[in-house]
Parts: structure tokens; C-alpha cells; sequence
């Protein structure tokens, strides 16, 4: 049995500090009992001779400085994993609660987790298909990778990621991913949302959900994407499964990390932000990959909004420089009554040109990707242009990139929540969009795959309207 | 570097990598330390009265007050000798792949691994004979370490005068003595490694200003905005920007003999990508893989953040080692910001009083200190052997403001800048250099080489360019008010060029297996055709010939061509291009006189 002190000297915040103790580690897990009995959890932050600064995950609200009691468990915060944990719902702070029976662990690991060396890295190279022709053409999405949706409040973020929950496969294997959910800081009914449509799918019989809810401690914010990710490192690289990680809304997370920075009074970074959160997101999102001679893959797809769909706000842009690419949502497109409204312009995969091409996806995805994305972004720039001049200023040729632009929005970004597009379909309504255009305009298509591709009869543009 | 001082203080204090530590009298500062029972690593970063601040270079978690620090009395160096060369190191220079032996696939702590490997033997063939003269910085002998790298084994910095008394030749292994020298009375026994501390510079007999070219095979660099061999250059840039790719192709394609890329506080999966693709790759001088020229040091953004703080220090001290071979040495760095958020993390810790954005005060010296190590040199030896060291720093403004400090700090010292613009980026130019910020320093000191390497008018042709870039943007400004045509020919042939400029010569596309570099010659043509193209449309337009025959002739898809067209077979489309420019105008021009 562990010591316990009653020699809290202060409280603040999230944090409690604790006098006179003796063999205190840094990093260690803490046990605060209250003088109700209730048992919280913590660790240490700053171990010093005889005090040490304790995080507490479930905050301190109730605690007294005299009466509670304080014990070093002598080991760092730990989950208990098992297979059996698929198909279950969690608390932030891994206990369960879906009324179901606890977990008889198969193992406790450290939820810390260890860089993987990047030596063993297998490098991710397979084409995941998730049905939505924004992210499987325009960036595609492969195995290992982490690529994060930015978002703004109010926009379809949590619908985008159930629909990837729902329908990810590698093509030819045909296996379904595990998921693993890890909501920091959500409401209830965006909680109800994802939990009930894992069940309607029948998705939740292959996934994992950790859920902390926006009114759940703010604290434990900072284990429970850890615990998620702990859980995923068990089930892709022991039992060899592939797991796709979601990660939702990073926001919260960093919002809490800021907290305890403030209680510590630390010297802030940008926006109040601790200057180590960079060090900090990059010890989650680089858990995400694949390692030689292992089955296994983490993918990882983390949701984040923007304040103000500000890109350049220390969260997005410190994740933007740790990820590997990012799927950037408008609200213009939004309002235009698209879904997935994916500005696809500013969206990026870094990993795609290892994902597609012959033998993973179609030959000719690579010159379908940039001449849409070319003619498009061309469209966007014929549309800024009329706006000023009006249409009647434009070019036939532009008149043209424009109609392509709206049609493209329109049929190719454009789908339905439940619509599994599979990739050739999505390349051949490419092929379709391109074949209004002047060939001579088409220059990032090679002639073997007009050749093969190009829909034979030139669809007139008015045959669109 | 386990051998232990007997200085043996207790942890008082425990907060992430800072360790304090009370019963260190003896210390030095920067001397490395053995943290804890687990015997992590450390360096000595602050001392006050007989209490040393420890920076650890692994994980702290689990260790505690009571524990024991032990100081080796040395400071943090490397070990340098043949091995180093196509290896992976951890930013305390630890191999690995080594470390994967040992613990698997996750870097885990208290790993006690040398940087270089004691089994392997290396073929030695001496270059002095016993008798023989020599001093710091003199080659004793050679080693083939891979077929690209003769490794030369030199005197050791701090002998003066010494006197060779035995050397063989034979396979050794970086423990054996392979020479032994007589210096002052002395007898000095030397094997094939030395040891040098991180943070102290090597020395060099003299420093020189630099003034040959450091050729990368990309456009927009070598023509616009050069760097010389043993100069220094900055890359920043906002995320999706492309600085890695512009790093990777400087690593893959620049005409430096050794290449040390820095992986400092970057992405796992882009070292898993340098580790698989430059075995793959040739390099277009020699023909072989581009590993056998590679050393690389990668500290990944989830690895300890203390070590990426050293992982600079350690690579630039690994380039310093080849320099003084006399090789021109290429160093990558990427992220520079990294390492300065790594800084400031430590000096937060110790609780010092912060500058600019919570950086530390000593940020702007600091850096300083690492880039004024690159330069071109004369080497210690009596020989006298030339090497350079270039510097290229990646660095990541937070939001792609450049106002930030590290930025800023860096920009005061480097003598080219390669301002990435995300709105290139989005309109997917690449590399997205913005032309009209950019610089280098270098562009005058380097004219007259280009003059005789490239060709005499080549100054005066990328001087024409800029401008018609410049213009460019000016007129761009008129476009987007009145509409284009609102413009006269002239105007309207100055944005054609321009266009041409941009994507026939600017953009260079690192994915296209032809594309991806260009040699001199192929670049200097293409300006060429681009610019003979310019002078004959303005020529025709000034005679009055209609602008739109002029913008629709086909020789504008041969120009675009020529970027993808293979070097051997360049001379003969350069020829069709410059012929059809000649017949196709004038013919024009005529027709409307």
C-alpha cells in the first residue's frame, strides 16, 4: 500500500500541490481520495525534493486542502487493453460506459505510448477508399497516413467523418478497418450522433469509442486522445488489424492544454497557446503509420475547427506542419448546399503520389487529379473575374472553365452522406466534367489516356444545363 | 564517453527534459551527465553554486528526487571516422538501426549505443611512411568507404609537429591503431576515429569567401536566386508550401560531394521516405546511389525534445568533418524553427526571462553561431585542401508570417532567401519561390562565373527576366481592374512571356523523372528560346504585325516541351525551337509589311 499524505498546500486550477512527499517520479500517476471517498486520478507534473505539482485529470472542484488524501501510485497512468474492447463505449478517462462488463485486460500499457523509430517505418502506400470522390481523387487518403479535416463551427465535419467510418477499404483486400473514436470535448448530441450511427451501420461491432463530453472534466481532455491512440497502437501492431483513428475536435484538446500551461504559469506562445504544444500534437499525430513486418496500420484522422476558419491559428498550423496534408472545408461551398463541402484547392495529400496509379487505383488518376484540380482552379479565377467585369467580359474559353467550375462542384464534389462512390466511377464523371473543355486546353492529359478515357461523343457544355 | 568523473550529485527537481541536480561542484557546463538509475543522457546547461540544470536527451518520465546524476566530465561529441556514411542517426548520434537491434520498433530509453560501428573492418592504405612529417589536419591514410567517398584519415586537431613512427597498411576496425606517432617527446597512438565536441566549431587554417556556384538542378535557384558553395540559405515557408521537397531536392540533385540532412523536429514517415528513395535514386554526376554520399540525422518531432536541440549541432559537426577533407559539403536542415521551439521550451523551463514570442533572448546569437560554421575554407592540412560546408535552413513560420523571430533572426544572417508563397502553392506552381521576394546575395560575387560557365549574356539574360516578371505583376494589377483587353500588344506579349517564364522555366516539377533536375546548359537554352522568342514577337509587334498569329504559333508548345524533354535529346528540340522562332516570325513580319 502506497503512503498517502494529507499535505496539500495548494490548490489552483487543475493543479494541486503536495508537500513533504518523498520518492515521487516525474510523470507519475497520482490518486486523490476526497473526503466523500470519491477517488480521482493525476499525475505528476513537476517532481521536486519533498513536493510534487499534480495534474488532476477529474479537477479539483470539491477538494479541500486538509482533509483529502494523496497516494503515488509509482507507476505512469496505464489502460488496460484487451480485444474485447471492440464494440464498447468509454468515458475520456477509459472506464466503461455502455452499461457493458469491465474489461479483463490482456495487457496495461503506457498511455505515452514510445516514438516509433523512424527506421522501422514501412512507408504508406495503400489507396484507402472512402467513397467520397473530394478526398479519394483529390486527396487521396493511404494507409499510415494522418490527415486532418479543418473545420469551422457549424459545418458538416462530424458527418464527413462517419461517412469515412463507415465506408474505408483498401481496395482488393476488401477488409474493413476497427475504429477507434476519441471525441474530447463534444456535445452530447454530436457524441449521439457518431454513437448512434456506428450502431445503425453496424460499425460498432469493429470499433472503439472514448468519449468526453464538453461537460466531462476539461483535464481529462489531455489522456483521452493518449488512451485512443494506446488502444490503436494494441489493435493494429499486436493483433495486426488496420485501424483508423478518429480524433475529434483537437480544439478542445489544445484548449485544455492551454489551461494547465495557465495554471502553471508558464511563458505563453501564440495566442496563450504553451509553447511546446508543436512537441505536444506531434507526440499523438506521429503515432499514426505503419511499421515493417507488421500487419497492422494506424490511420489517423483528426477533426479540428478553426476559430474563425483562421488556417493560420497555432492549432491548425502547428497540425498542418506535423500531418501529412490536410482536407481544409468552405463554408462557401457549404452555403451552396454542397456536401462534403471539401475546398479541394487548398486541401492537400502529401502521400498521395505514393497511393495511386496503376495497380493501386487507375492509371490515369494522377493526370486526372492535376487537370481537374488545374481546370478548376482556372474556373474559380473566371468566376472572381465576372464578378468584377461581369460574364459577358469573359473569354469563350473562360466562359467555359466556368461552367466547368460550377458543374464540378456540382456533380463531382458534390454526393450524397451515404454515397460510396468507388474510385473508377469517381475518375469516369472526371473524365465526363473534362470533356466540355477544348482538348487543346487539357494539357496535363497524356494522349494514351484521352485516348482510353475521354468519353467519345464531346458533351456540348449546354447539355449540362 | 562512459568514463566516469566521480562527481555524483541527486536530482532535486524533475520537469520534463530538465533535470536540477544539487553536489555537482566540478561540473562544467556542457559536459554530458548520466541521469537517474536508468542512466539516461543529459548535458549540463546551467550551473548555480553546486546545483547544474541538466538538459535530458531522452524521456524523464518515472525518474525522480534522490536520483542520481553522474557527470563524465566530457562535453556532448560525436565520433567521427569510417561508418558514417550512408547511416541514420538519432540527433545524439546514435545509429538507428542499431537501436531497432536492440529495442525494437520504438526508440525506447537508456539506450547505450556508439556512433560508429566497433565490428566492421575498413581497408586502411597509409599515405605518409614512418618518418615522415605531419601536423593537425594531415592526411594519414585512406579508407574507400563506399564507392563514391574516399574517407581520408586525418591528424587529429592539436598536434603541431609530429613525427611519424609506425603506419600500416590493412583492415582495421575504428578502435585499432592504425598509426603512431612521436610529437614533443610523446607518444601518440591514433586509430581511425576521433572525437569532437558539438558545440565547438572545427578548426580551419583560413576562412575564404565563396565564389563558385553550389549547382542544385533546380531553375528558379540556380538562375534566379543562387547559392554559393559554402554559402548559406534560408527556406521559409508556410505548411504545404513545399520546403521539404525543396530540401529532399537539394539533397538529392546539388553538386556537393556529402550531403548531411538534419531531420530536426520533422515528420517520422519523410525520413522513412529519404531512407527508401536515395538507395533508389542516381546521382547524375556519377551514376551511383545517392546514399553513398548521404549522412542523415533525424530527430523526428515525437523523439525527445532536447536531442533535436543537439541534432543540429551534431550534424553540422559530422559535415565539419568532411569539409576538412576538402569536400564541398551540403547540410540540410529541416526544421530550423524546430530546433529554436526546442530552445525555447528548455529556456522556459529554467525559467529565464524571455524575448520575443517566449523565445529566448540568445535566440538570434545562437543561430549566429550555427550558420557562421558553413563557409569555404582552407583546411588545417599542409596541403592546404580546399573544402566548403553550405548551409541550406528550412524554416516554419507559425502561419507563414514572416515577421516572426526565428525568421527574422535568421534572415539577419543568411545571404539567400527563398520566400515560399502559399499562393503558388495553391495554384500549384512549384516550387512555389516567390520571384518577386526572394534573394540572394550572392548573385554578383557569382556573375562572373556564370559568365564563363554558363555563358557570357547569361547575367544580363536573367536580369531581362526579372524585369519582364516585375512588369508582370504590374500590369497584372491593370488586368484585374479593366480587364486584359484594355492593354496594348506590347503589354499583352510582356504577360505572354511572362506566362512562359513561369511555366516553362520557373515551374519544375520534383515528381517527373526528367523534370526533376536540369542541368546548366538545359537551363541556360530555355531562358535563352524564351527570351529569342520575347525580342522577335516585340520586334514584329514595333513593325505592326498582329499579336494574336504571334501568341498562337506553335512553337510555344515546343518551348513548353522543352522542361520534359530529356537531356540528350534537348540540343536537337533547342535547334528546332531557335529555327522555328527565326522562319515563323520573320515570315510573319514580312507578311504584314
Amino acid at each position: 500500500m502506497p503512503l498517502e499524505y494529507t499535505t496539500i498546500s495548494q490548490i489552483s486550477g487543475p493543479l494541486i500541490m503536495v508537500e513533504q512527499v518523498r520518492e515521487v517520479h516525474f510523470d507519475e500517476l497520482v490518486e486523490v481520495e476526497t473526503q466523500t471517498g470519491e477517488i480521482r486520478r493525476g499525475r505528476v507534473l513537476e517532481a521536486q525534493e519533498g513536493r510534487a505539482l499534480v495534474q488532476l485529470f477529474e479537477g479539483t472542484a470539491g477538494l479541500d486542502v486538509s482533509r483529502s488524501k494523496v497516494r503515488f501510485l509509482g507507476r505512469v497512468l496505464e489502460i488496460p487493453v484487451s480485444r474485447d474492447m471492440l464494440g464498447r463505449i468509454f468515458d475520456g478517462a477509459g472506464r466503461p460506459i455502455d452499461g457493458g462488463p469491465r474489461i479483463v485486460p490482456e495487457k496495461r500499457l503506457d498511455i505515452s505510448g514510445s516514438p516509433i523509430n523512424p527506421y522501422a517505418r514501412a512507408y504508406p502506400s495503400e489507396f484507402i477508399q472512402t467513397g467520397i470522390s473530394a478526398i479519394d481523387c483529390m486527396n487521396p487518403l493511404v494507409r499510415g497516413q494522418k490527415l486532418p479535416i479543418f473545420s469551422g463551427a457549424g459545418l458538416p465535419h462530424a458527418a464527413m467523418a462517419a461517412q469515412i467510418a463507415r465506408q474505408a477499404t483498401v481496395l482488393g483486400s476488401e477488409e474493413p478497418f476497427a475504429v477507434v473514436f476519441g471525441a474530447m470535448g463534444i456535445t452530447f448530441e454530436e457524441a449521439d450522433y457518431f454513437m448512434s450511427d456506428f450502431r445503425r451501420t453496424g460499425a460498432l461491432d469493429r470499433a472503439v469509442l472514448f468519449v468526453n463530453l464538453a461537460n466531462d472534466p476539461v483535464i481529462e481532455r489531455i489522456a483521452t486522445p493518449r488512451m485512443a491512440l494506446t488502444v490503436a497502437e494494441y489493435l493494429a501492431f499486436e493483433l495486426g488489424m488496420h485501424v483508423l483513428v478518429i480524433l475529434t475536435d483537437m480544439t478542445n484538446y489544445a484548449e485544455a492544454l492551454r489551461e494547465v500551461s495557465a495554471a502553471r504559469k508558464e511563458v505563453p506562445g501564440r495566442r496563450g497557446y504553451p509553447g511546446y504544444m508543436y512537441t505536444d500534437l506531434a507526440t499523438m499525430y506521429e503515432r499514426a503509420g505503419r511499421i515493417k513486418g507488421k500487419k497492422g496500420s494506424i490511420t489517423q484522422i483528426p477533426i479540428l475547427t478553426m476559430p474563425e476558419d483562421d488556417k493560420t491559428h497555432p492549432i491548425p498550423d502547428l497540425t498542418g506542419y506535423i500531418t501529412e496534408g490536410q482536407i481544409i472545408l468552405s463554408r462557401d461551398l457549404h452555403k451552396k448546399g454542397i456536401y462534403p463541402p471539401v475546398n479541394v484547392s487548398i486541401s492537400l495529400s502529401r502521400l498521395k503520389d505514393k497511393g495511386i496509379g496503376k495497380g493501386k487505383t487507375r492509371e490515369d488518376h494522377a493526370d486526372v487529379l492535376n487537370q481537374l484540380s488545374d481546370a478548376y482552379d482556372r474556373g474559380k479565377e473566371a468566376r472572381e473575374l465576372a464578378v468584377v467585369l461581369g460574364e459577358a467580359a469573359l473569354t469563350p474559353t473562360d466562359r467555359l472553365f466556368l461552367k466547368f467550375a460550377d458543374e464540378f462542384e456540382r456533380r463531382f464534389i458534390k454526393q450524397g452522406p451515404n454515397e460510396n462512390r468507388p474510385i473508377e466511377k469517381t475518375l469516369d464523371i472526371g473524365w465526363e466534367l473534362m470533356a466540355m473543355l477544348p482538348r487543346a486546353e487539357l494539357k496535363r492529359l497524356s494522349d494514351r489516356n484521352i485516348e482510353k478515357y475521354m468519353p467519345k461523343r464531346q458533351v456540348a457544355a449546354d447539355d449540362w444545363s | 564517453m562512459a568514463r566516469d568523473t566521480g562527481i555524483i550529485g541527486k536530482i532535486v527537481r524533475v520537469s520534463g527534459p530538465l533535470v536540477v541536480a544539487s553536489g555537482m561542484s566540478g561540473a562544467r557546463m556542457f559536459d554530458v551527465v548520466r541521469v537517474g538509475e536508468k542512466r539516461v543522457i543529459g548535458e549540463i546547461i546551467e550551473l548555480r553554486g553546486d546545483t547544474a540544470s541538466v538538459q535530458v536527451y531522452e524521456e524523464t518520465s518515472g525518474i525522480g528526487p534522490g536520483e542520481p546524476v553522474v557527470s563524465t566530465g566530457v562535453p556532448l561529441s560525436v565520433e567521427l571516422g569510417p561508418g558514417l556514411i550512408s547511416s541514420i542517426f538519432d540527433g545524439i548520434q546514435r545509429p538507428l538501426n542499431v537501436i531497432q537491434s536492440i529495442a525494437g520498433d520504438y526508440v525506447t530509453r537508456g539506450i547505450d549505443v556508439p556512433g560508429l560501428d566497433r565490428e566492421r573492418k575498413w581497408h586502411f592504405v597509409p599515405a605518409v611512411k614512418p618518418g615522415d612529417t605531419v601536423a593537425s589536419g594531415d592526411v594519414l591514410g585512406t579508407v574507400q568507404e563506399t564507392p563514391l567517398v574516399v574517407h581520408k584519415i586525418m591528424v587529429p586537431p592539436g598536434i603541431d609537429h609530429a613525427t611519424v613512427a609506425e603506419i600500416k597498411e590493412g583492415d582495421f576496425t575504428v578502435e585499432e591503431i592504425v598509426a603512431v606517432l612521436h610529437a614533443g617527446g610523446q607518444k601518440k597512438l591514433l586509430t581511425m576515429m576521433q572525437r569532437w565536441p558539438v558545440r565547438v566549431p572545427r578548426p580551419v587554417r583560413e576562412k575564404l569567401p565563396p565564389e563558385e556556384q553550389l549547382v542544385t538542378g533546380q531553375r528558379v535557384i540556380d538562375a534566379f536566386f543562387p547559392i554559393a558553395k559554402g554559402g548559406t540559405a534560408c527556406v521559409p515557408g508556410p505548411f504545404g508550401s513545399g520546403k521539404t521537397v525543396i530540401q529532399h531536392q537539394l539533397a538529392k540533385w546539388s553538386d556537393a560531394q556529402i550531403i548531411v540532412f538534419v531531420g530536426c523536429g520533422e515528420r517520422g514517415n519523410e525520413m522513412t521516405d529519404v531512407l527508401l528513395e536515395f538507395p533508389e535514386l542516381t546521382d547524375p554526376r556519377s551514376g551511383r546511389p545517392l546514399m553513398e554520399r548521404t549522412v542523415l540525422v533525424a530527430n523526428t518531432s515525437n523523439m525527445p525534445v532536447a536531442a533535436r536541440e543537439a541534432s543540429i549541432y551534431t550534424g553540422i559537426t559530422l559535415a565539419e568533418y568532411f569539409r576538412d577533407m576538402g569536400y564541398s559539403v551540403a547540410l540540410m536542415a529541416d526544421s530550423t524553427s524546430r530546433w529554436a521551439e526546442a530552445l525555447r521550451e528548455i529556456s522556459g523551463r529554467l525559467e529565464e526571462m524571455p524575448g520575443e514570442e517566449g523565445y529566448p533572448a540568445y535566440l538570434g546569437s545562437r543561430l549566429a553561431e550555427f550558420y557562421e560554421r558553413a563557409g569555404r575554407v582552407v583546411a588545417l592540412g599542409s596541403d592546404r585542401s580546399e573544402g566548403a560546408l553550405s548551409v541550406i535552413g528550412a524554416v516554419s513560420p507559425p502561419g507563414g508570417d514572416l515577421s516572426e523571430p526565428v525568421t527574422q533572426a535568421t534572415l539577419r544572417i543568411v545571404k539567400v532567401f527563398w520566400g515560399l508563397d502559399d499562393r503558388l502553392a495553391a495554384r500549384k506552381h512549384f516550387p512555389a519561390i516567390n520571384w518577386l521576394t526572394s534573394y540572394s546575395l550572392y548573385t554578383d560575387r557569382l556573375d562572373s562565373y556564370f559568365r564563363k560557365a554558363l555563358g557570357n549574356d547569361f547575367p544580363e539574360m536573367r536580369d531581362e527576366a526579372m524585369a519582364i516578371l516585375q512588369q508582370e505583376a504590374e500590369l497584372q494589377e491593370i488586368v484585374r481592374l479593366v480587364g486584359v483587353d484594355a492593354l496594348g500588344g506590347r503589354d499583352r506579349m510582356i504577360l505572354e512571356t511572362a506566362k512562359s517564364i513561369r511555366e516553362d522555366f520557373l515551374y519544375q516539377s520534383a515528381f517527373h523523372d526528367v523534370d526533376t533536375y536540369c542541368s546548366q546548359t538545359k537551363m541556360y537554352g530555355i531562358l535563352e528560346v524564351i527570351l529569342m522568342r520575347h525580342h522577335r514577337a516585340m520586334e514584329a509587334i514595333e513593325a505592326g504585325a498582329d499579336l494574336e498569329p504571334i501568341l498562337e504559333d506553335p512553337v510555344k508548345e515546343k518551348i513548353a516541351r522543352a522542361r520534359v524533354t530529356p537531356e540528350e535529346e534537348w540540343p536537337k528540340l533547342h535547334d528546332e525551337i531557335v529555327a522555328a522562332i527565326r522562319s515563323g516570325f520573320s515570315a510573319k513580319t514580312r507578311a504584314v509589311s
